[in-house]
């Protein structure tokens, strides 16, 4: 290394001017400036493509019948392109995927930070760390061979007398749902587990030294101070759920349906899986349109946790 | 009979609850977690093998193999790391060693922060409909490359930037301080610095490469053969640059196709194939955190 280092300064010394560095400092410098604009211009393009190819379908069919309708058929002779039950599948769904991973995820964070040893803490790290790292396939993989034919069993007993249901068997809402909920876990568990270890020693101490058991300082001091970055996590898993796609096209059964738990239903993300590989003329634009739902979605949920972060900095800082 | 002693633990079945709510979330998270590990690769390390491996699934030859998908991996890793790198680690070094900081700064930042949580299937999306159609590239590895490549770059800009901001001033003003030009100082110092960081960006990529399905399935497709060998060396090479603008089926594709069909078993031996490359992965990543401290 060194050497190189000194080979190179010895050519300078021979070969270049100064007008020839100053030359190299100013190509380097455009070099470098040209890789950010690249960079930030092939990242906007997605967002203005994005708007660029939703908005005409948008325009043409109308908002309101968009958000609002309840029919989609985009290969009908006159189609019809209502989203509301897609959109409501993934309301529902993450909400959910969100309401078993979240407290799930955080009691293992306290776990792994209050409770543990160390050994058993680093063990349980470790794994949670390789799961994130996991490809979402897998999940599905394992979500659609153990846990739809288990769901099926279930919604034979429970529907074994309705004779108007009609079986999924076993890929439905409740299936996806869970499949999500098992995916977020490694993101909340990481981050809510960050900021319970973040929180200063001197709250834990005061709050045993009045006499509170472990668990009320857990619960009553420790877990409210780490509040915000709790709910970082929270956002983070929801905005995973919402976003995720592979993990539960086949899960979820597939149809357009009001999500209720035992239903087969087709989510945001699992919509544009399925037709993008034939939608054509106004159906992709739509698509994009589906897209850009979902796009904003997400802003809105990052914009959520961004604003009641800052809450709690003005407050506490 | 009950009575209050100093030395006597007050029983609080509360807390005997909350203690066992804990436990039980703890055990649940990591069953959980474990369980699919261990069950996917309980179950798809029996399929594996040599043949396995270097062979590509084929129904006239009767032979069922990853060969060609694992090629296609490979491939489609090559050209989107050596797109998404420099681009990404020269974007880095601007915003943290020319630009000051200024509105321009923060808005960048805040794109690639805001592209960072954009959904795949949107990248996907994206891909298909601009590389795909109206620069005329199809499905083609080329595409899904390109697709990937800007799916990764907040990865890389993001360490890039961490490691870049890590390197202590005292360096800088040093460097400057003996005459050592701008260029020079990245060149000699800063990028050397940083290489753990960079290295570690590259990792992140190569996780979500590999993983990656939703963007990849309508843009570089899902063809899985094995390409010809050529008989010269040229001929190879040749066959390189049409290899990217052949379509071509990842191991995370392919194993969505596999479940799609119901081919569970081959599904299985994928899916533990990937699980020992994201522990591998994970692996690497905890000995470049290492290199850094």
């Amino acid at each position: 290394m060194e050497n190189s280092i000194n080979i190179v300064v010895k050519k300078n010394a021979q070969k270049r001017t100064a007008g020839a560095r100053e030359k190299t400092e100013e190509a380097a410098e455009a070099l470098f400036a040209f890789c950010a604009a690249a960079a930030v211009l092939a990242l906007v393009s997605v967002t203005v493509y994005l708007l660029f190819c939703g908005i005409p379908a948008i325009r043409e069919v109308g908002l309101m019948d968009i958000l609002f309708g309840t029919v989609w058929d985009p290969t009908a002779r006159e189609p019809k392109f209502g989203i509301l039950l897609i959109v409501l599948t993934s309301l529902v769904g993450t909400l959910l995927a969100v309401a078993v991973g979240v407290p799930v995820g955080i009691l293992t964070a306290v776990f792994l930070a209050e409770v543990a040893g160390p050994k058993t803490a680093w063990a349980v790290r470790g794994a949670v760390d390789v799961l994130a790292g996991i490809p979402s396939v897998i999940y599905g993989l394992v979500g659609i061979y153990l846990l739809n034919p288990l769901m099926y069993r279930v919604e034979m007993k429970l529907f074994a007398s309705s004779p108007a249901h009609r079986f999924t068997g076993g890929a439905n809402l409740l299936s996806a749902a869970l499949v999500l909920a098992v995916m977020i876990l490694p993101t909340v568990i990481s981050i809510s587990e960050a900021s319970v270890r973040a929180v200063g020693p001197e709250i834990r101490e005061a709050s045993l030294a009045l006499g509170a058991t472990r668990i009320q300082t857990i619960f009553r001091s420790v877990l409210p101070a780490a509040r915000p970055g709790i709910i970082t996590a929270a956002v983070l898993g929801v905005g995973r759920a919402m976003g995720e796609a592979m993990a539960i096209t086949l899960v979820s059964g597939g149809s357009i349906n009001i999500p209720f738990p035992f239903r087969s239903v087709r989510f945001l993300t699992t919509a544009i899986v399925s037709e993008m590989g034939y939608a054509q003329g106004l159906h992709r634009q739509m698509l994009f349109a589906v897209g850009l739902v979902l796009f904003v979605f997400i802003l809105l949920i990052n914009m959520a946790a961004e604003i009641i972060r800052k809450g709690y900095g003005e407050r506490d800082g | 009979m009950d009575e209050l002693s100093l030395y006597g633990k007050r029983k609080r079945p509360g807390e005997l609850f909350w203690t066992a709510v804990i436990y039980g979330a703890a055990s649940l998270s990591v069953f959980l977690l474990l369980g699919i590990m261990a069950y996917v690769f309980s179950r798809g390390f029996r399929v594996l093998s040599l043949r396995f491996f270097f062979t590509a699934t084929s129904a006239l030859k009767g032979t069922v193999g990853i060969g060609g998908n694992l090629l296609n991996t490979f491939f489609l890793m090559g050209i989107t790391l050596s797109a998404a790198v420099p681009l990404g680690v020269g974007c880095a070094v601007y915003l943290n060693e020319y630009a000051g900081r200024g509105r321009m700064v923060r808005l960048i930042e805040l794109t690639t922060e805001i592209l960072a949580g954009i959904p795949s299937v949107i990248f996907g999306l994206f891909g298909m409909v601009f590389f795909g159609r109206v620069l005329g590239l199809g499905y083609s590895l080329l595409s899904g490359s390109l697709t990937l490549a800007i799916m990764v770059l907040p990865l890389i800009v993001r360490s890039t930037q961490e490691a870049l901001s890590a390197v202590p001033d005292a360096y800088r003003e040093g460097a400057l301080g003996l005459g050592a030009a701008k260029w020079y100082l990245i060149r000699t110092i800063l990028l050397p610095c940083a290489r753990t960081g960079i290295l570690t960006g590259i990792l992140l990529a190569v996780g979500r490469i590999l993983g990656e399905s939703a963007a990849l399935l309508f843009t570089a497709g899902s063809a899985r053969l094995l390409p010809k060998a050529g008989r010269g060396f040229w001929e190879n090479v040749r066959g390189i640059g049409r290899k990217a603008a052949e379509p071509g089926g990842t191991l995370a594709v392919e194993l969505y196709l596999q479940m799609q069909k119901g081919e569970y078993k081959t599904a299985f031996g994928i899916g533990c194939v990937l699980i020992m490359a994201a522990v591998l992965l994970n692996l690497l990543l905890r000995l470049a955190g290492r290199l850094k401290g």
